[in-house]
């Protein structure tokens, strides 16, 4: 951990299309960080875990509408999801990523090995010195939570993705894959806060999402379709997490 | 690395590791930047094919104490005292998958198959009674470029079928 | 018939999953030199200098080629009939690159690692030269790419460099403007297909060493093992007698391996150090520097008259071909040879237009090969035209489309780069292709659309296609059968089975010829030396043309045998059953086991073998329908594939189950170009899409039910009454759908690929 090169491997599943030289990498699977498990306050994700032990988590599956499970399995084929793992994916801040956008919708928490706990929004807007994750906590409750994206092809990026969650009335909503990484759209949950869920409320919420986020374009998209497809995935998610 | 220019390498010299290929355990020397695949094919395993490099396409599947992982993108070091099983492990259901696959006109190229039939046979070990929505969610990581992927859903059920 | 028409399995198709030294890689001696190439990282330079001093003395570095050291011969890599209709416009290595990926040296070393290392310490000095990357401004530009003076056509093909044009066609019949002036329809639109990537799942591959004799050997991954030879032996400037080419299994090829790769430098470093050398390219290679699909501007103007008949076409084409000319004016002529002969009513037609060189990769011959991209064009049109009429499209093309023993004035006209073969169509059931899909898909009560309620619209859509068997009067193939002891035979063809099946179904073919198990038959193709002559798999011309020259000679093996073993019995005749010869006076019988035991070892001793080739007088046509039913969402624009049905007139399939899968898979390929696929560049002419990260080929989860069914027909000129399979499935899914979203929301797409957000701004244009 000290060497200034030295590099933390998760699953590995994106080393090898970057261009560097390693001279030590460090795998961390072999600190136990693999585990799945819940207390009474929280679920915790290890690091290690890999996306495709969260798709098959019979516990992860029973919170939060399963909306953990139904994210994964949309990402790419079971043999990458065998390899990725969760601390890969936040580590990685990737623009493109799906899991990033529901659990930061779910208010997820990372607990890093010299920080301690922070949000996952403030990891990944903040400037955090190297360090190690350990683990992912979400907070139990009533939760209601759902994902959506579009995509070119099932294996693709998304174009754009979008996941609400509605906790005990109070709604998260976060889009991703902007194509930078996922954020959450403060105004918009302002705006469902005050208005409820109903089928005027969600649209306009979707337009003030789309308004306030920042899109760019790149290879699968221009910003004006993502920016047009926001209001449309944010309206269908909140309307998914009415209760 | 036999099949291309990788980008990342590790600099470093030998490493030995463990592995359990088709119940037959090896010691083998590798470079800390090797993947599955590079130790496979020295090895002399020909049906473990490398075709997209990305992990993206399937070609290159193999089992992993049981999961399908991409053996182009997977570091050897880290399947050290794992089990791999390439389609020479599972000879009796590989042969009696394929000559579905034959009796269907499903074998074109052949590239990919290998890899796929591997992917049905840990798809048939975890799924009871698979869907046709399950069954295309548990292959989609597989490309198939000659045969349209229907003939591929009718081995697949048949084959499902017939081990009821 | 015993053996054709049968769904038998492949005999290659265990092998295929064992570890058995099945494709190029699995061949290569593992002390062969590994090749790497260093690539242009400019879209179009000069090398002003090149200096690998340093390079050459890393140690395990044996050979570095560079434009100073490699033959200067021209060429063109299109793996074609010689003299070739491509303009011959490339060196093993030239002092000008012309697209990023072009090669500027290529480095044989002991490991890969040593190559890659060494092609890192090769200084270039480039000098760059401002790049043509819109087809659409490269007539005339100032820039211009190919100034060698040593390029040439190989015939008139309007081979224009100083303008860079590599091609240029036009022909006409009838009085085009007097029949537009009087037609009372007209319709007239622009379109444009896209640059599509093979994505074959074996990577281009090929090694290449000195055998006992001398002689140099190539083993590789390609469509066309003789134009290999032949493109090597005139590139190296070394007698074609010193060459043997040899094709092992294939990994897909669509195209992408209908012309030389890596062969010319494995060559070269081979016959340089004495040594083996093996070339696999990365996939990001495969990407940037083999072929694409060409792509086209497409401007069709279409005349009917006051009751629908189609009484004019007029096509207006510009063709991209990239950096290099393989493939350019061919493919071209496609676009109209295999599209405007479906409406041969018309009285007057043209057809023509330009290709474009620019600085892209290089495009090539890709299934459809033309007839995808004027099919698009073409059949969006009809559709178009049926709406201003306000005929349902279907009886449009009812009333429109040709029929058994018609003919069309386009087949005389329009040839392989030159003029083509009249021909009357003896098989022909598009009618009853388009009355059996109507039928599967419900057209009556789908078409054109169904409000689902909820924002989503679905809609149905259809194209019809056609496609040729073979080149006629140039493609040629041969085959050589021969009797073995035990009563078994060798088919020994220069047909190339690239995954297709040809060695299966050429088999069948033999033993149906034979009269003998498909067991009984033991195939080997494609070696240049072991093997007679064939031209390679592509233009669909393996069944009908390999078939025929198959079915030739097995029948006068058959014959040979009867006649062989009359002499034996001392009668006039004989009759082969399949297992026994009999004398015409019933007297006397023999095995065929025995009887070739007997020609080999004890009585009459002489070795049976039979040679045939077979060019088509015509090329016959294979038919599709095809029909998309689509569900837009009309909040984002996304198009869901709900299914795809068609149904296929191929003559007799000679074996069902392999036929299906040529149509399935051509079918998944044609849908890729129409929704999916896109070749990309950056503003510099690097391409984006070199991965399959951003390439996107369908997945199975893309795609609804496909449905297949044939109608068969009987081709008289074709083995058994076949014709051919191998490209028809491509080439409607690209209209079809088109239509498919028009009907379902009013919005026409004229630009591939057909994606959700040009949709989308259609719809929101239109609020």
């Amino acid at each position: 951990m000290e060497k200034e090169d030295g590099t933390i491997i998760g699953g590995g599943a994106f080393l090898h299309l970057g261009k560097r030289n390693i001279n030590s990498a460090v795998d961390i699977r072999k600190l136990g960080l693999n585990f799945i498990r819940e207390n009474e306050e929280n679920i915790e994700i290890g690091a290690a875990v890999t996306l495709r032990e969260i798709e098959k988590s019979n516990l992860l599956n029973k919170y939060f509408d399963g909306i953990l499970g139904k994210t994964v399995s949309c990402i790419m084929g079971v043999q990458i999801r065998n390899m990725a793992t969760i601390g890969g994916t936040i580590c990685g801040k990737y623009g493109f990523s799906d899991l990033l956008t529901t659990l930061l919708a779910l208010n997820a928490q990372v607990v890093l090995y010299k920080i301690g706990i922070i949000s996952l929004e403030e990891y990944l807007n903040g400037n955090i010195e190297k360090d190690i994750l350990l683990r992912t906590e979400i907070k139990k409750g009533n939760i209601n939570a759902k994902y959506l994206n579009l995509k070119n092809t099932s294996t693709d990026f998304s174009i754009l993705n979008a996941a609400a969650a509605n906790m005990d009335g109070k709604c998260r909503i976060a889009v991703g894959a902007r194509p930078g990484s996922a954020k959450l759209c403060y105004k918009a949950m302002e705006y469902i806060d005050k208005e409820g869920i109903n089928q005027e409320s969600v649209k306009k919420a979707g337009e003030i999402a789309a308004e306030e986020l920042k899109f760019g374009s790149d290879i699968r998209s221009s910003e004006k379709y993502r920016k047009d497809i926001c209001s449309v995935l944010v309206k269908r998610a909140l309307l998914e997490v009415e209760k | 690395m036999l099949s291309s220019g990788k980008k990342s390498t590790f600099r470093g010299g030998k490493m030995k590791i463990s592995l359990n290929i088709n119940n037959y355990i090896r010691n083998i020397d590798i470079e800390p930047g090797d993947v599955l695949y590079d130790v496979l094919n020295k090895l002399g395993y020909t049906s473990v094919r490398n075709s997209c490099d990305t992990g993206c396409c399937g070609t290159c599947t193999v089992l992993l104490d049981g999961e399908p992982v991409p053996s182009c993108s997977y570091l050897a070091v880290k399947a050290d005292g794992k089990s791999i099983t390439t389609i020479e492990g599972v000879k009796e259901e590989a042969e009696k998958i394929n000559n579905y696959m034959l009796n269907e006109g499903a074998v074109q190229c052949g590239y990919c198959n290998p890899g796929f039939i591997l992917t049905v046979i840990a798809m048939k070990n975890e799924i009871k009674d698979p869907t046709e929505t399950d069954i295309k969610n548990y292959l989609v990581g597989n490309l198939c470029r000659c045969s349209g992927y229907v003939g591929h859903l009718r081995v697949i059920k048949k084959y499902l079928e017939a081990i009821k | 018939m015993k053996v054709v028409n049968k769904s038998l399995p492949k005999k290659e198709g265990h092998g295929l999953i064992e570890d058995r030294l099945s494709y190029t890689n699995d061949l290569a001696p593992s002390n062969a030199l590994k090749v790497k190439v260093l690539r242009s990282p400019y879209a179009f330079a000069k090398i002003e200098d090149i200096d690998v001093s340093s390079a050459e003395k890393i140690p395990g570095v044996r050979c570095i080629l560079t434009h100073k050291n490699v033959p200067r011969n021209i060429i063109t890599r299109a793996g074609q009939g010689y003299p070739e209709p491509s303009p011959h416009d490339k060196f093993i290595i030239d002092e000008y690159v012309r697209y990023i990926g072009d090669e500027v040296a290529a480095v044989a070393a002991e490991t890969i690692d040593i190559a890659e290392k060494a092609i890192k310490e090769i200084k270039v000095k480039y000098k760059v030269l401002s790049p043509v990357l819109d087809f659409e401004k490269a007539e005339g530009n100032e820039s211009v790419i190919h100034m060698e003076k040593e390029a040439h056509e190989m015939f008139p093909i309007g081979f224009n460099p100083v303008k860079n044009i590599a091609a240029e066609y036009h022909m006409h019949f009838g009085d085009v403007d007097k029949a537009l002036s009087d037609s009372k329809y007209i319709v007239k639109e622009r379109y444009y297909t896209q640059a599509q990537a093979h994505t074959a799942m074996e990577v281009h591959t090929c090694f290449a060493y000195i055998d006992t004799y001398g002689r140099l050997t190539i083993v590789t991954s390609s469509q066309v093992p003789f134009h290999v030879r032949r493109i090597t032996s005139h590139a190296l400037g070394i007698p074609l007698s010193s060459i043997r080419v040899i094709k092992p299994r294939v990994g897909g090829g669509f195209g992408g391996k209908q012309a030389v790769h890596g062969e010319l430098l494995v060559a070269l470093a081979a016959l340089r150090t004495g040594r083996p050398a093996k070339l696999i390219y990365t996939r990001e290679e495969v990407f940037e520097a083999t072929y694409t699909r060409h792509p086209m501007r497409l401007d069709v103007t279409m005349g009917a008259d006051e009751n629908g008949i189609i009484k004019v076409i007029d096509m207006d084409l510009l063709s991209n071909t990239g950096a290099y000319g393989e493939h350019a004016l061919t493919v071209f002529m496609v676009a109209g040879s295999k599209t405007m002969p479906l409406y041969n009513k018309a009285i007057a037609g043209r057809f023509g237009g330009k290709v474009v060189y620019t600085n892209n990769t290089p495009a090539g011959a890709y299934r459809g090969y033309g007839a995808i991209q004027g099919n698009f064009a073409l059949e969006a049109t009809v559709d178009k035209l049926a709406e201003k009429i306000g005929m349902d499209p279907m009886e449009l093309r009812r009333i429109n489309v040709i029929g058994e023993n018609e003919g069309s004035p386009v087949f005389k006209i329009m040839g392989e780069g030159t003029e083509g073969v009249d021909m009357i169509l003896d098989s022909c059931k598009i009618k009853e292709c388009m009355t059996r899909g109507m039928e599967l898909t419900d057209y009556k009560n789908k078409y054109p659309r169904q409000d689902m309620g909820n924002g989503k619209v679905r809609g149905l859509g259809s194209a019809i296609c056609m496609q040729g068997s073979g080149i006629a009067g140039i493609d040629m193939a041969s085959a050589v059968i021969k009797l073995n002891d035990e009563g078994f035979f060798n088919l020994i063809i220069g047909a190339t089975d690239i995954g297709t099946g040809s060695d299966t179904i050429l088999s069948q073919i033999a033993a149906e010829g034979l009269n003998v198990p498909y067991e009984k038959v033991v195939v080997h193709s494609s070696d240049t030396d072991l093997g007679p002559f064939d031209t390679g798999a592509y233009a669909s011309s393996t069944t009908y043309v390999s078939g025929n020259a198959v079915k030739k000679a097995a029948v006068k093996m058959k014959e040979l045998i009867e006649k062989t073993a009359a002499e034996i019995f001392e009668t006039d005749n004989a009759d082969f059953d399949g297992e026994n010869i009999i004398s015409s006076d019933g007297k006397q019988t023999i095995s065929l086991s025995e009887f070739s035991n007997k020609l080999y070892y004890s009585a009459g001793q002489k070795q049976l073998m039979t040679c045939e080739s077979f060019v088509g007088d015509v090329s016959p046509a294979p038919f599709m329908a095809g029909f998309a039913e689509v569900e837009v969402d009309t909040e984002t624009g996304k198009v869901e594939l709900l299914d795809y049905t068609a149904v296929v007139d191929c003559g007799t399939p000679i074996n069902p189950n392999l036929a299906r899968a040529q149509v399935e898979g051509g079918l998944l390929q044609g849908i890729g170009m129409a929704m999916f696929e896109n070749v990309k560049y950056a503003d510099n002419g690097k391409l984006l899409t070199n991965n399959f990260l951003s390439y996107k080929i369908p997945t199975r989860k893309d795609i609804g039910s496909i449905r297949v069914e044939f109608i068969e027909s009987f081709e008289p000129s074709g083995p058994y009454g076949a014709k051919s399979v191998g490209e028809i499935g491509i080439d409607t899914p690209p209209a079809a759908i088109a239509n498919a979203v028009y009907n379902a929301v009013g919005v026409r797409i004229n630009q591939l690929p057909i994606t959700s957000e040009k949709i989308l701004d259609e719809l929101n244009k239109r609020k």
